[in-house]
């Protein structure tokens, strides 16, 4: 390959910031047409439901079994540090501070981008790349608003609930652990959880922080297989980028959303 | 202003870029009421792309697209929606809803744009199947059937809502030859018995020249000809020739642009 002058090289950097500007006003003008405007033809009620079942009752399980391991491996390390100062009765607080305030939204954030965010990019990419999309438009029916709006909101509705979930079997699986193993003693367990963690500081932050995962993850998921190049090899590329970008943009967000949450400034 | 009625589709100076490649540059089309009319040239010189702009998928550049009256480009988005319901297209690949059966997949359109009872609907489907032939195969899933019978429910559901114009976007690519056959007999069948406007975008000589009334041939982003098949299959123009006549080498060369072979090989690098 011939060798690049430096030129060239500024140009390409150049290309690929304006590329990347131009996919997120795509993305912007896409969410735009797929959240406001008139409801088209052949929309309804029934396609949110079917898809709140494949995207967020089909990663019941996944978030379950995941809550139930974190929850318990968070009192077992809890309990080993805390047990040194003599304060393993507060392993309880913690497991449920820890799960509500940070990671039942993020870890079911980063569940959700690899098991429902990639699959509704494949889906997408392959509708596309099989013309189904344009099909959709010549029979007069908005893919927007018939593929990609229920889909999107069944992200919005179903993450917050997983996450819950995740929360909820996190906090039982650190009992398991806490109490019937290691001999915590119940009610310490409980009562101070049930002390320490204020509604609105703690649950409805974390449900805030889930609210906000869902639609970003849900957003990139749609938009990638709505905007990939249709072709194996690009819808292989877009659901990379999907678990990538999701993933990171959580991550970053987590710690913008907790300092203005929890940072006292 | 409008077009003149005894056209469909009327594209008027139409140019298209892709990137810094002109695909199209200051083309006129017509396709007349009630003809079948077919588009032809050669693999990647923008077929699909022209039936695209006609169906208003693609924004052309300059020029204008006009279709029963009203200038596609203009139309706002919404109002796009509403016009395509004049169209029916038939895909290459059919473009059926992997997720829907046979049955389902013809009913789609009635069941968004009709508020028919669901008895009537059965009815218009079964009409729509025995026409194409597979109205065996109503509870059949799309990857349970071939090709050709892939692209026979398309049809069958592209014609659903009885639509004034139809496209057919390489509809004998891939198929056997009795498929061909089908398909061939079916396009001209649909266009005489329901009076609709066909446009047929393909490579195919033979089976195209057979069922046109008329023919257009582009290429290099600009009509080269047009005429009635025989016209064209009796043309001087040594491009319109070449590609009636399958000649390997010509005005569209064989080499894809390249330095000069004997530098290539034996030059400096």
């Amino acid at each position: 390959m011939a060798h690049k002058s430096l030129i060239d090289r500024v140009a390409l950097l150049g290309r690929a910031g304006l590329d990347t500007v131009q996919s997120m006003g795509r993305s912007v003008i896409f969410l735009w047409n797929v959240l406001l405007g008139r409801r088209g033809a052949g929309t309804g009620f029934h396609l949110l439901v079917k898809q709140l079942y494949s995207v967020g009752v089909l990663s019941l399980a996944i978030i379950i079994v995941s809550g139930l391991f974190i929850g318990m491996v968070l009192a077992l390390q809890g309990y080993s540090i805390l047990v040194d100062f003599g304060s393993e009765q507060a392993v309880g607080q913690m497991v449920a501070l820890t799960l509500l305030r940070e990671l039942g939204p993020v870890v079911t954030a980063l569940l959700f981008a690899g098991r429902a965010g990639s699959a509704l990019t494949a889906e997408i990419g392959n509708m596309k790349s099989t013309e189904q999309l344009s099909s959709l438009e010549m029979i007069g029916v908005d893919p927007l608003k018939y593929i990609i709006a229920p889909r999107l909101w069944a992200g919005f509705i179903s993450m917050p609930l997983l996450a819950a979930i995740f929360s909820v079997v996190g906090i039982w699986g650190g009992a398991m652990v806490a109490v019937d193993w290691l001999g915590v003693y119940d009610g310490s367990y409980w009562g101070n959880m049930i002390n320490s963690v204020d509604f609105y500081n703690d649950v409805v932050n974390g449900v805030i922080k889930s609210v906000v995962f869902a639609f970003v993850v849900t957003w990139i998921a749609v938009f990638q297989g709505y905007d990939c190049e249709p072709t194996s090899e690009g819808i292989s590329r877009a659901t990379t980028r999907t678990v990538v970008y999701a993933s990171l943009a959580v991550l970053g967000l987590d710690f913008i959303l907790t300092a203005l949450m929890f940072g006292d400034f | 202003m409008s077009a003149d009625d005894a056209f469909a589709v009327e594209v008027k100076g139409l140019t298209f870029r892709r990137g810094s490649r002109k695909i199209f540059d200051n083309v006129d089309i017509r396709i007349e009421r009630g003809q079948v009319t077919g588009v032809m040239g050669p693999s990647g010189c923008g077929k699909t792309t022209l039936l695209r702009l006609m169906a208003a998928q693609l924004k052309p550049d300059q020029g204008e697209v006009w279709v029963n009256g009203e200038n596609l480009p203009d139309l706002s988005r919404s109002e796009l929606f509403e016009m395509r319901k004049q169209f029916g297209v038939l895909f290459q690949s059919g473009a059926l809803f992997t997720d829907l059966n046979v049955f389902e997949n013809v009913a789609f359109p009635l069941r968004v744009h009709t508020q028919l009872p669901e008895e009537m609907i059965r009815d218009i489907v079964l009409m729509k199947l025995q026409a194409v032939g597979l109205r065996g195969a109503v509870e059949l899933m799309p990857d349970e059937l071939s090709g050709g019978m892939k692209r026979r429910v398309a049809l069958a559901r592209a014609v659903a809502l009885d639509p004034d114009i139809l496209l057919y976007d390489e509809p004998f690519v891939g198929q056997d030859p009795i498929a061909k056959g089908v398909l061939v007999r079916l396009i001209r069948l649909l266009n005489d018995a329901l009076g609709i406007t066909s446009v047929v975008v393909s490579h195919d000589l033979a089976e195209t020249a057979s069922i046109s009334d008329y023919l257009y041939v582009v290429g290099d982003g600009k009509v080269l000809g047009q005429g009635k098949p025989d016209e064209m299959m009796n043309s001087d123009d040594p491009r319109i020739r070449q590609f009636m006549q399958g000649i390997p080498d010509g005005p569209v060369p064989f080499h894809f642009g390249a330095p000069d072979y004997r530098d290539d090989l034996l030059g400096e690098n």
